[in-house]
């Protein structure tokens, strides 16, 4: 009995899965579809792209999907993405892949971002210079009374490999933008799969410490500032510090396509860059470009 | 008489059909497991020609830099699984006891079937629950550094073990002949006498196989893991590891595949830790079916 109704589930859901299909052929055919897959960090701001570009172009379909900057640069090069969306540039090795696929990854600035290092709101330490925090990370600095707080283990929380922001905190925090420093995280640290999951435990943790883009910082947590070099003054990050360069952790965040836009693709974009778009990226605690 | 022979032939025949689409649903079941099997060493094999066997057995798993070490991830899998079979063994064979052999009719009627819903909430609903509920409470409680370690891994695991461990021992005990319960009750035993000494031993087997289902549950499980053990890929090897993170195998390929370029050494790093969930959970089955062979053996020696 109970095989039988599985059968018949697994029947129902092939049926479905192909009419599925079909219904995508015929709109693939009225009207024109553009896949954008990649960075957690971008995924909002791509979703209220696509929700308003689709509002003024009823005839273009904009299906957006998170998963990391690396999930979507695979996918570019994979050729399911007609878009990539990333926080950090792609990798000389991603380039080579992508070219052996006949892919020509062009990349485009679509906006900026600062990387908030956040603690929890009862955390008495205010600020750290960003050698501090790489010691953090990297595991010579274990209690929070060596950096100036209370007697507590420092728990330290990282985004997934997969994550541009984690590459970027890697070369940028941990190794102090030497490329010939080889430091890594230390393996107490905690990767965690979305930026869901660090505000969560930052949130209720007080020995916790954890970093994100700062249009993902709610209230309810602590961003801490941050001086360049031990005598440089500490900056917390906002639009304006990150627009005057002073706060020193702050990126650029990336489109790809497969070659120079055109058609439709280079419509969406152009309008990504101009006015309305960039309104949007400002909007939603990003840092748009100037 | 010619009626009844055609009819005779159309059952025949209908039969031999029947018998044949039985025959070919076997065999297509083993064929998808040879070809996943084929799949998996296809696309793992070569992770051990690209990377030296130091590195893979290294302490260290940081794939993004080429240290591919897949200790930590092993130990972290065995670790928590383990605590999962130390939280959900005793209580579900206990509850399975209970719901077979003592709760009244009506009372039994209500559990069962209660026990069995609990197998349909979803795993992420409960990662969920683990992240925003119990690693608080885990981490206040035990006075931790944090609450996403192994330990609530194991809460979780055992938790969703459940199910399977009471609903395939209770129907072992439940296969137990009455007339054994009654010869042992004849012969003066105590109630408790004959739960312990007879029902349980002659369902053995039985409640053997709800263990290894349920063990099997718990390793290959992914997404509640992912959410609440932290993912720290550090070596378990102190006692207290219980109570700090770890990360998983299932974890790591949950968390790493869609990052891959295909074809990447990373890659068939990912689809060789596969090839290790599955043997190591081919060798939990292979252990368990031979430790019921030998048992019925044994009671087929003990009976002629």
């Amino acid at each position: 009995m109970r095989s039988s109704t599985l059968g018949l589930i697994l029947c129902l859901t092939l049926l479905v899965g192909c009419a599925g299909r079909a219904i995508a052929q015929d709109d693939a055919a009225g009207a024109a579809a553009i896949e954008n897959i990649g960075s957690d960090t971008l995924v909002n701001v791509a979703l209220a792209w696509a929700e308003a570009y689709q509002g003024i172009h009823p005839d273009v379909r904009i299906s957006v999907t998170g998963g990391g900057s690396g999930t979507g640069i695979a996918s570019l090069i994979n050729g399911t993405a007609d878009i990539a969306n990333a926080s950090r540039a792609m990798k000389a090795e991603e380039r080579a892949e992508a070219e052996s696929n006949g892919i020509q990854p062009v990349e485009i600035p679509v906006a900026r971002d600062a990387i908030a290092v956040i603690v929890h709101p009862d955390n008495p330490v205010e600020s750290l210079t960003l050698q501090q925090i790489s010691d953090i990370y990297s595991g010579k600095l274990t209690n929070w009374k060596e950096v100036g707080g209370e007697d507590r283990p420092i728990v330290l929380l990282s985004r997934e490999t997969n994550s541009g922001t984690h590459v970027y905190f890697l070369e940028e925090v941990v190794r102090l933008g030497d490329s010939e420093n080889k430091t890594l995280f230390s393996p107490d640290t905690l990767l965690l799969p979305s930026s869901e999951g660090i505000t969560a435990e930052v949130r209720q943790n007080l020995n916790a410490i954890g970093y994100d883009g700062l249009g993902y910082v709610t209230p309810d947590v602590k961003t801490v500032a941050v001086a360049a070099e031990p005598g440089a003054p500490y900056v917390k990050p906002s639009i304006e510090s990150v627009n005057t360069g002073q706060y020193p952790i702050a990126r650029p965040l990336f489109v790809y396509t497969n070659g120079e836009p055109d058609g439709m693709i280079k419509d969406y974009i152009d309008w990504i860059l101009g006015m309305d778009g960039q309104a949007i990226v400002a909007g939603l605690g990003f840092v748009p470009l100037k | 008489m010619q009626q009844s022979l055609s009819a005779k032939r159309r059952t025949s025949l209908s039969e031999f059909v029947a018998e044949r689409l039985i025959r070919a649903s076997g065999f297509v079941a083993i064929g998808f497991v040879v070809l996943i099997f084929a799949f998996l060493l296809r696309e793992g094999i070569p992770a051990f020609t690209q990377v030296p066997l130091d590195n893979l057995l290294s302490t260290r798993w940081y794939p993004i830099e080429d240290h591919f070490g897949m200790m930590p991830l092993l130990l972290g899998s065995l670790i928590v699984t383990i605590g999962a079979a130390l939280v959900s063994i005793p209580i579900g064979l206990l509850t399975a006891v209970f719901i077979a052999e003592i709760a009244p009719r009506w009372l039994r009627e209500i559990l069962k079937p209660l026990v069995e819903i609990l197998a349909g909430i979803p795993s992420v609903v409960l990662g969920f629950f683990g992240i925003v509920v119990m690693s608080a409470a885990v981490r206040q409680t035990l006075g931790l550094p944090t609450g996403l370690t192994a330990f609530t891994g194991s809460l979780i695991l055992g938790y969703m073990a459940l199910p399977t461990i009471v609903s395939v021992a209770e129907d072992a005990l439940d296969a137990v002949p009455r007339s054994y319960r009654d010869a042992a009750l004849a012969l003066g035993a105590t109630k408790w006498q004959t739960i312990w000494m007879v029902t349980v031993k002659a369902a053995r087997s039985g409640i053997l196989t709800a263990m290894m289902l349920g063990v099997g549950r718990a390793i290959g499980e992914t997404m509640a893991v992912m959410m609440v053990t932290g993912n720290a890929a550090r070596m378990p090897l102190t006692l207290n590891s219980l109570f700090l993170p770890v990360r998983t195998m299932t974890a790591t390929i949950a968390a790493e595949m869609g990052e891959v370029a295909q074809g990447s050494t990373h890659f068939h790093v990912l689809f060789a830790i596969g090839i290790a969930l599955f043997v190591i959970t081919f060798l939990i089955n292979l252990v368990a079916s031979l430790a019921i062979f030998r048992q019925t053996r044994r009671a087929a020696r003990l009976l002629s």
